[in-house]
């Protein structure tokens, strides 16, 4: 009797992930001359926010490209979301769920968590991997990791160019000798990830510096405020991260400490962080790659071709041209450009993932050509090149007034030959660690 | 060199914040005593009040028409709870009921945000926090005011349960369910009641904190604020979650100013509850919980 | 009251002490013979290993928990201590083998949930469980503050290494499900010994009335600490499965509270006090999410955008978990049980 029990029991699990793993094959199969980018996004948990705004520009910008020009030299962009709630399990299973999809352009997952956890996985299929203004910082040196773009800012060039900044405030580098900078940055390992450049600036330019350290998800920060006031900082670098933002700003007008001071880093700099702190963020500043507003000409394309034929993927259209949704347009550019030249190469067809890469390791883009894309002003320019993947991204710096942000200084560029040494030499020890042959020029055959 | 003026900042900061924490653990204390259960759903509801609040203000209603509407919805909330989730589970064990109120978390968070959408708010409830500056001291001025909200709030409740029917009925239930029902009282009211009075203090606590941090998904996680001050001060008593709270608000501060960097900061993560647990081996019942008593 | 809500739990069933081998046997051919023939990667690596690696968790916290009545909300903790401690055994010591890492990596997690069950001496209830959460957010902390422990990765990620035996090397997602199904069934297998012994009964005893459990002679102190022990040995285990077969790449944020609370739902929806009890647990909170969210995208998919559907996910899943412990709060096992039950008198009353 209990035989049948447990024979029952098995029947009726072997049933249940029969269903799971069939489900796939539901899902038509896409026809040739298609690429497809799989999304792994966020839209719902503490994250959403952000999540919404990425993945809606993403998908705005290859909706233009469809509708507008019918797909990248005919080829149609094609795209499937997978909801990760910024978990890096599920979005594992996501990339297991989507990989075999036909036409695999590029991963985009805008989360270091998952990001981390596919390197292997899109090193061994041979699929690229965007980390778009983050990412791991030595991914950079595409001659360990030929799949892997952290493009147009990694967290190293962001450090630098945050202090380049303070820097042109105070009227030049030699300036910053004596000036005391205050990091606060997020408990996690993001957060501790710049501790070292931050050390090595400090001794390279001559100010002061403490890091202080806000446990996640920092919804109290009186003891640390309290510590910059103390300590009689001149600038507060803000490194944070989701609610830790605007409690960063609240808390901050609490103490006394003057917001135009405070500096944000590149997931300090949203809409989302400032409008919970009110009043207190106005005359903050945030370091960006991608300008916010709408009045760029190709941000008003896409009100007018796709959000015009109710395709717009943002529900509340006052956020279009925030700096999450221009974050996604200009990821959209960057992967559809990608593709364009890989396309020049191998043909106008549906490409694999290894030719995408090709595609992304030339993908230059001078202001002029950041014109003729109707991007001019929105970012500066990109220069990947196979070794560079971060392609020297300018930064610009934004101040909130209460209502938008506003562009307060010119493109800087970060120290990147100085940043360089050191991500060789944590590209090189991953390398050895695990028998990676290190490529030596861009014809080298790629893969482990 | 020893800076007295800075310490005498640290520790009122650190007092106001753990008002703060009160004002959320009040919430569980009132369904602990008269339930038996940790009810983890807090804060969701606490995140709920905050979006619909700020949701109906943002649609253009009127400040109070705003808040006697959440009030309205927690009320409904905190009945529609008890019916069909905690009458069906009468006499589980503790652990099922915490269970119960995980899930039941899921669902008012998943219908907070498919209500309201999962965009941040900014909440002003006209408090502005320009800090007060007593001999070089800054106190801040909201968390002032939101002391004195949890005060009057506290002082509200102890009325309430020193001179109405239901109050008297909810300290019966609280001291002894079977004599309670004994004598003929109907627990699923006073039940109901509870829930109700706990989803005041969540919009309050909610509106509180919301002004804060503003309005975000993060919100429901300050109940893990919460968590420390009611071991410290014992699960079933209200005057343990107020004495809890300013002690875990200011251990916390002072800990992470003065003992954080021995260890590189960022130790208020655990070291309330460290306090907590230190306190608990001498007194396993928190400061002011009832006595657990053995019988054989 | 606080006697009447603390003495009631399930009743125990020692169904898997006395295991119908044949049954167990079916399901080892099932998962040896069959699903790493036909299986698809995405079944083995995405829904398989994370499977076992969570139902092993499950185990753990059983054996603390059902049996030995002590509730804790710290098991991601003892995860993250036992991948990080394989994690750095493997580093540091080269010349150990794997499967030594792997047990002396359960034996550290051990260590740290003995001195972490210190307070179970003391405290009961929700007492002990919040105090637990100690344990949750100073593993997290300590993980991400001391580079050591992640080999001064300035991201704090840890890379796991390739998973071989020997000569044997199980890299493939077939390779790694293999792998986790041999720890998982051998562990299980140990676990249920244990159970069936004396040390086992001193657990329900102590569960069942500490006091009457010290008058006939059980040692209070030891045994509790034991089940710790125990416990965190199992769950450490898990945490190298979960790191090094599953993900391969962790960081100290993935094992945070939910993560906790989610074993905690595995065995109180699967049933407390019994082994079955967390694979079903696990196969329930693992595979139905994933059912769910695929029915919703197939059937609604072109009428919502998937945010509402995963939110309208989160409250379904909610709501069925209430209303599974409306229906059964002795979990999924005991419904099974009586279903089973039901439909057998159906049949002897038919012939």
């Amino acid at each position: 009797m209990t035989t049948f029990r447990h024979a029952k029991l098995a029947l009726g699990a072997a049933l249940a992930l029969g269903l799971v793993t069939s489900l796939p094959t539901f899902i038509p199969q896409a026809k040739a001359d298609e690429q497809f980018f799989p999304l792994q996004s966020y839209r719902v948990g503490p994250y959403a926010a952000g999540g919404t705004g990425f993945f809606g520009g993403f998908i705005d910008y290859l909706n233009l490209i469809n509708i507008r020009d019918g797909g990248v030299n005919g080829v149609k962009l094609t795209w499937d979301e997978g909801e990760t709630q910024y978990e890096v399990e599920r979005g594992v299973e996501v990339y297991e769920r989507l990989k075999s999809r036909p036409g695999v352009a590029a991963w985009n997952p805008l989360s270091v968590g998952i990001a981390y956890a596919m390197i292997d996985r899109i090193s061994k299929d041979k699929v690229p991997l965007i980390t778009i203004n983050h990412g791991r910082t030595d991914s950079t040196d595409g001659r360990v990791f030929p799949y892997v773009f952290p493009l147009l800012l990694n967290p190293y060039s962001e450090t630098s160019g945050i202090v380049n900044y303070i820097a042109t405030r105070e009227g030049g580098a030699e300036k910053l000798k004596g000036k005391k900078i205050v990091v606060l940055y997020h408990g996690s390992p993001y957060g501790k990830e710049t501790i070292p450049i931050y050390k090595l600036l400090s001794d390279k330019y001559g100010f002061e510096l403490e890091q202080i350290e806000v446990p996640h998800p920092g919804n109290e920060q009186q003891s640390q405020w309290l510590s910059i006031r103390r300590a009689k900082a001149d600038y507060v670098v803000l490194r944070g991260w989701g609610v830790m933002n605007p409690v960063a700003l609240k808390t901050a007008q609490k103490t006394g400490f003057p917001v135009d001071h405070i500096i944000g880093n590149v997931w300090s700099n949203s809409e989302e962080d400032v409008i919970p702190a009110g009043d207190a963020a106005k005359g903050y500043v945030a370091i960006t790659t991608q300008a916010s507003g709408a009045e760029y000409p190709v941000l008003q394309e896409v009100i007018k071709t796709v959000y015009g034929a109710g395709k717009g993927n943002l529900d509340d259209k006052k956020r279009i041209g925030s700096v999450y949704h221009n974050l996604g347009i200009v990821n959209g550019i960057l992967n559809v450009e990608a593709v364009r030249i890989a396309q020049e190469k191998f043909g106008k067809r549906t490409l694999t993932g290894d030719e995408v890469r090709w595609g992304f390791e030339h993908l230059q883009l001078d202001p002029a050509r950041v014109e003729a894309l109707g991007a001019k002003g929105l970012f500066h320019s990109i220069n990947v090149t196979w070794d560079n993947h971060e392609g020297n991204g300018r930064v610009t710096f934004q101040q909130w007034d209460g209502a938008k942000w506003k562009v307060v200084s010119d493109w800087i560029s970060p120290d990147w030959a100085a940043l360089r040494p050191i991500i060789e030499k944590s590209s090189t020890a991953y390398a050895q660690e695990r028998g990676i042959k290190i490529r030596t020029s861009g014809d080298d055959p790629v893969g482990q | 060199m020893f800076d007295t003026q800075f310490l005498i900042e640290v520790l009122v900061g650190g007092l106001l914040s753990g008002v703060m924490y009160s004002l959320v653990a009040i919430g569980f204390v009132l369904i602990y005593k008269t339930s038996g259960v940790l009810n983890f759903a807090q804060g969701a509801m606490l995140l709920f009040a905050a979006l619909t609040f700020v949701s109906l203000v943002e649609r253009g209603t009127p400040f109070a028409l705003a808040l006697l509407a959440t009030l309205a919805i927690m009320v409904a909330l905190g009945i529609t709870i008890e019916r069909a989730v905690l009458r069906p589970l009468i006499n589980q064990p503790p652990i099922t009921l915490f269970m119960a109120t995980l899930g039941l978390s899921y669902v008012i968070e998943g219908a907070a945000q498919l209500l309201w959408g999962t965009q941040v708010h900014g909440l002003e409830i006209g408090v502005s926090d320009i800090p007060f500056d007593i001999a070089g001291v800054f106190i801040s001025r909201f968390d002032l005011f939101a002391a004195a909200v949890a005060g009057s709030l506290v002082a509200l409740f102890t009325l309430f349960f020193r001179y109405t029917r239901t109050g008297l009925a909810f300290r019966a239930v609280a001291d002894d369910q079977f004599a309670a029902l004994a004598v003929g009282l109907r627990l699923p009211r006073v039940w109901a009641a509870v829930w109700t009075a706990a989803g005041i203090v969540a919009l309050v606590a909610g509106l509180l904190w919301g002004a804060r941090l503003g309005v975000q998904f993060s919100l429901s996680l300050v109940v893990l604020k919460a968590l420390p001050v009611l071991v410290l001060g014992g699960f079933d008593s209200i005057t343990g979650a107020i004495v809890g709270g300013l002690l875990i608000g200011a251990i916390e501060k002072l800990a992470e100013v003065y003992v954080g960097p021995f260890f590189g900061g960022g130790i208020e993560a655990w070291a309330a509850y460290v306090v907590a647990l230190a306190l608990l081996l001498v007194r396993p019942s928190g400061l002011f919980g009832q006595k657990l008593v053995e019988r054989v | 009251m606080t006697t009447i809500t603390e003495t009631t739990v399930a009743p125990t069933r020692l169904s898997w002490l006395t295991p119908n081998l044949l049954g167990v046997a079916l399901l080892l051919l099932l998962g040896y013979g069959l699903v790493p023939w036909i299986g698809s990667d995405y079944l083995m690596d995405a829904v398989l290993t994370p499977f076992l690696a969570l139902a092993l968790a499950a185990i753990g916290l059983n054996v603390l928990t059902g049996y030995a009545g002590q509730v804790s909300l710290g098991s991601a903790a003892f995860l993250a201590v036992g991948a990080y401690a394989a994690y750095n055994l493997n580093l540091r010591l080269p010349s150990l083998p794997l499967l030594a890492d792997i047990v002396l990596a359960g034996a550290i997690a051990a260590a740290v949930g003995i001195v972490f069950g210190l307070p179970s001496l003391r405290l009961r209830g929700f007492y002990l469980a919040v105090s637990t959460l100690a344990a949750q957010f100073f593993v997290q902390w300590a993980l991400t503050k001391f580079g050591w422990f992640s080999n001064d990765n300035a991201s704090g990620v840890i890379d796991a290494p390739v998973i071989r035996i020997g000569s044997l090397s199980f890299t493939s997602a077939t390779g790694r499900y293999v792998f986790s199904l041999s720890i998982v069934a051998v562990a299980t297998a140990l676990t249920a010994r244990l159970l069936a012994s004396q040390i086992g009964r001193n657990f329900i005893a102590v569960r069942d009335h500490e006091v009457a459990a010290k008058v006939i002679g059980v040692p209070l102190l030891r045994t509790k600490l034991l089940a710790f022990g125990i416990s965190s040995f199992l769950i450490g285990v898990a945490g190298v499965l979960w790191a090094f077969a599953y993900l391969r790449t962790v960081e100290p944020a993935g094992f945070n509270l939910d993560r906790s609370f989610q074993i905690l739902f595995i065995i109180i929806i699967g049933g407390l006090a019994s082994l079955r009890g967390a694979f079903i647990g696990a196969a329930f909170i693992v595979v139905f999410p994933l059912l769910l969210s695929r029915l919703g995208a197939a059937l609604l998919g072109s009428v919502f955008d998937s945010g509402v559907l995963e939110m309208s996910q989160r409250i379904v899943i909610g709501a069925l978990i209430i209303a599974f412990l409306i229906a059964e709060p002795r979990g999924l096992v005991a419904l099974i049980d009586r279903a089973v039950a039901a439909a057998r008198r159906l049949r002897s009353s038919q012939s």
